[in-house]
């Protein structure tokens, strides 16, 4: 189990679960990011925050203080 | 005799249609192709979100349209999203509800885009949606069958290219059927544990406050982490929470977390609907947007990028806006000219038409060719989708100081002026951040701040210390604000705790080449924002400092200076007084002795010593406060008071050695040059921090309050004022006067 704050470029992963009674928990959710979706972190900036997902709802850029919110599974390395 | 009545003449039928969508989905194109120029700018009544409102002529009616702030659902945090369900459920003085809704939908993204729809759907109003951007799907190998959607959603879908107008007539003819025959979006068959939470919360509210809301209201309340919707009840805060929980008490036992059902629950039925609706390629195609997001957002050539474009945009800046400001300058000369003879014979209307009038209002609409270049590169630095990369890399930096990435282009905006720069900053959603930015925005120091620099570098750095120094020195004074509003911005941000702060949550939407023609309208839209709102504050200001400048006017001062001069050349008055008019520098040094007598001179020495730790004299004084409207009055404050007359400019030769051969008459200092190099670093670091621009006020005001406007006028003052007692009494300290 791990937080989507720890995950490095190019890792993908599923979604189990997002700490529900943030504002940013909310809105997460409401762009598609549910328990079970997919997703991968595409980038990060020049200063190692934020970082850029990208998933079936498109990209979208967080910090990884508001990353920590999001637990997932991360897949197998190919 | 038979009366015979007037034909009557059928009322004209209106209808009010609110457009409504996700950012980026090229919502604003559809509303320009559908409005043209018939759109007016206003404000929604007590709060700051900006009211967009067009007419779309149909045959047999007249339909407004409102373009509502583009938002990703209805659960409202920011002021405008907390508008778009003010709006739909009526709560909005003096506006009446929607008759339809048009959502636009990005045809790349449908299923999060519906998403909004569906959310709409609850508040029983009609919907039609526009699928945009569909070349863009074509492009990434997307079909999406409209039909099939049409029949599984039940309302009208319409596929569009709202940038080639593609579809357009479609769409006018979807809400012409669908303001006839309306149809709706089926609501989410909510399961029970959820619609006996909505009774028992509608039943609460009812008994305890006799208000009855809108399922859609009620709803949110359930759903939202901290709905704005509660605001409107006159419950406290401990009460809110009691009722709220108590409603959601059925939920949690059903295993139905109230933050995650809406999601969960409105995504597995739009899964459902879109089953098959949908075609993705087999291979996902590689978009250009993701070739050139390797680019600029690379470690190194990101930022490098990033920095180019930055010196480019200002470059082109100063480049291009020179020719017209050159020309507006001369413009008002002309005027001036033009105006001064007619005026002749009433001397005082003469002098308030040219010289308060004409002169201040010119020197501050000198600066529109910059502002407006401004608004053109933001604009199309947000058209292109530039901004979210710009703000992606600078987060970093700005978190610092409690602030986003987001803040960047408005504070960058305001090295060139704060007026785009302070306007830029609406694209910032949390209200914190905003007036954080909002305040901290006039720091930067702006382009009507480099002739100030100028003529003090010019005329008592450089000579002494040469031109590296003097280039040093300008550059010390650009960084000075920017240094000075971390620390502000810091100490503002521990002051506002109770304002919701929403998430950094930013998306990333495709590179767009942008529509020339929008870029062009929203550039012209903003400008003319600023001339009429400013304007008039500028005109107001002009013509009180004029009279404070002017006023007492006794004609003694001429009188006396006549006899004087007919006394040393031993010539009669009237020779006097023709030599007099013949050459302006006679009329020159009447006028700085005019000035000194005036009620602006007379404030200026009472209050000279306030300024005095600072190395001040009155006159410095005075052209601070003169300077009060617009920073650049200085420079011709200075030449009247000096005797050189106001046209002289920061360059100036006779200027500057009038101003360097200016001495203490009395006082401590009495026989000593007023300006040292460390009085003119003084009032340098005064007009870097002092806020001293009528146009910025009214800019401030109109995209916060009144009364912050008022707060950041006292702190930019008083930090000015500060600062530049700082640096003198330091100076002195160290480095002798």
């Amino acid at each position: 189990m791990a937080s989507l704050s720890q995950l490095q470029v190019g890792q993908s992963a599923r979604v189990d679960a997002i700490a529900g009674d943030t504002t940013l928990g909310q809105r997460l959710m409401a762009l598609g990011l549910l328990p079970g979706t997919q997703l991968s972190v595409i980038r990060v900036a020049p200063l190692g925050d934020p970082i850029t997902i990208e998933t079936h709802g498109g990209q979208l850029s967080l910090r990884r203080a508001d990353a920590q919110h999001v637990t997932v599974t991360v897949d197998p390395a190919q | 005799m038979t009366t015979t009545d007037p034909p009557t003449q059928a009322p004209v039928r209106t209808a009010t249609v609110a457009l409504m969508g996700n950012p980026n989905t090229g919502k604003t194109t559809l509303f320009n192709r559908l409005t043209g120029a018939r759109q007016r700018v206003g404000n929604y009544p007590g709060v700051t979100v900006e009211r967009k409102t067009g007419a779309l002529n149909l045959p047999d009616r007249e339909v407004t349209l409102i373009d509502l702030p583009g938002t990703y659902s209805l659960a409202a945090v920011s002021a405008d999203e907390r508008i778009a369900i003010d709006v739909l459920t009526g709560h909005i003085d003096q506006m009446q509800r929607p008759d339809l809704v048009v959502c636009v939908a990005d045809a790349s993204n449908v299923m999060r885009n519906l998403f909004l729809a569906s959310q709409i759907a609850d508040t029983g109003l009609p919907v039609v949606i526009a699928l945009n951007l569909m070349d863009a799907a074509e492009a990434r190998g997307l079909r999406i069958d409209s039909d099939l959607l049409l029949q599984r959603l039940g309302v009208p879908v319409v596929p569009t290219i709202a940038s080639t107008g593609q579809g357009i007539d479609q769409l006018r003819q979807a809400i012409v059927d669908a303001l006839d025959r309306p149809r709706y979006l089926t609501s989410v068959d909510w399961p029970q544990p959820i619609r006996q939470a909505v009774g028992t919360i509608g039943e609460s509210i009812q008994s305890t406050t006799g208000q009855s809301l809108d399922e859609a209201e009620l709803l949110r309340l359930l759903f939202d982490v901290d709905s704005a919707i509660a605001d409107r009840l006159p419950w406290s805060h401990d009460q809110r929470r009691e009722q709220i929980a108590a409603a959601r008490a059925p939920l949690e036992a059903e295993s139905l977390h109230p933050f995650h059902a809406e999601s969960v629950l409105r995504y597995g039925e739009l899964g459902e609907l879109l089953e098959g609706v949908i075609t993705k390629p087999d291979q996902p195609r590689a978009t250009r947007s993701e070739s050139i997001d390797r680019l600029l957002t690379h470690r190194f050539w990101g930022l490098a990028t990033f920095a180019s474009v930055m010196f480019v945009v200002f470059y082109l800046l100063y480049f291009i806006a020179q020719a017209p400001m050159t020309l507006i300058e001369e413009g008002f000369n002309l005027l001036g000219g033009w105006v001064e003879p007619m005026l002749a014979a009433t001397p005082m209307l003469q002098a308030l038409v040219v010289d308060g009038l004409i002169a201040g209002v010119g020197g501050v609409l000198v600066f529109l060719p910059q502002i407006l270049i401004l608004f053109f590169f933001i604009s199309l630095i947000e058209d292109t989708g530039y901004m979210a990369r710009a703000a992606f890399l600078m987060d970093k930096l700005f978190s610092w100081c409690g602030l986003t990435g987001k803040s960047f282009v408005p504070m960058l905006s305001s090295y060139a002026c704060a007026v785009p720069g302070i306007m830029g900053a609406r694209t910032i959603e949390d209200p914190k951040a905003r007036l954080t930015t909002i305040l901290i925005a006039p720091l930067m120091s702006c382009s009507a701040r480099l002739p100030v620099y100028v003529l003090m570098v010019g005329a008592f750095v450089e000579p002494h210390y040469g031109v590296a120094v003097a280039a040093a020195t300008v550059f010390a004074m650009h960084v000075v604000g920017l240094a000075v509003s971390v620390p502000i911005a810091f100490t503002i941000n521990r002051l506002f705790l109770r304002t919701r702060t929403s998430p950094f949550l930013m998306e990333m939407p495709a590179y767009r080449v942008p529509l020339l023609r929008d870029v062009l309208w929203r550039m012209w839209q903003r400008g003319r924002e600023f001339i009429i709102r400013a304007g008039t504050v500028i005109f107001a200001m002009s013509i009180i400092i004029w009279a404070l400048c002017y006023f007492p006017r006794s004609d003694a001062i001429t009188q006396d200076y006549i006899q004087q001069l007919a006394a040393e050349q031993s010539i009669t008055a009237e020779q006097a007084q023709s030599q007099i008019e013949a050459d302006t520098a006679h009329q020159h040094a009447i006028d700085s002795q005019y000035i000194e007598q005036s009620y602006m001179g007379r404030i200026g020495k009472t209050v000279q010593p306030v300024f005095d730790p600072a190395g001040f004299d009155w006159k410095i004084t005075v052209g601070v406060l003169a300077s009060f409207p617009a920073r650049e009055v200085i420079i011709s404050t200075m030449g009247i008071v000096y005797a050189l007359g106001g046209e002289v400019s920061e360059e100036s030769a006779d200027l500057r050695s009038a101003m360097a051969s200016a001495t203490w008459t009395q006082g401590p200092r009495a026989g000593q040059s007023v300006f040292t190099p460390l009085v003119a670093l003084s009032v340098m670091v005064f007009f870097a921090l002092c806020m001293q621009c009528g146009a910025t006020l009214t800019v401030i005001a109109r995209e916060s309050s009144w009364k912050w406007a008022a707060f950041s006028f006292v702190y930019m003052t008083t930090l000015a004022w500060a600062a530049s007692v700082l640096v003198h009494q330091v100076g002195s300290a160290f480095f002798g006067a």
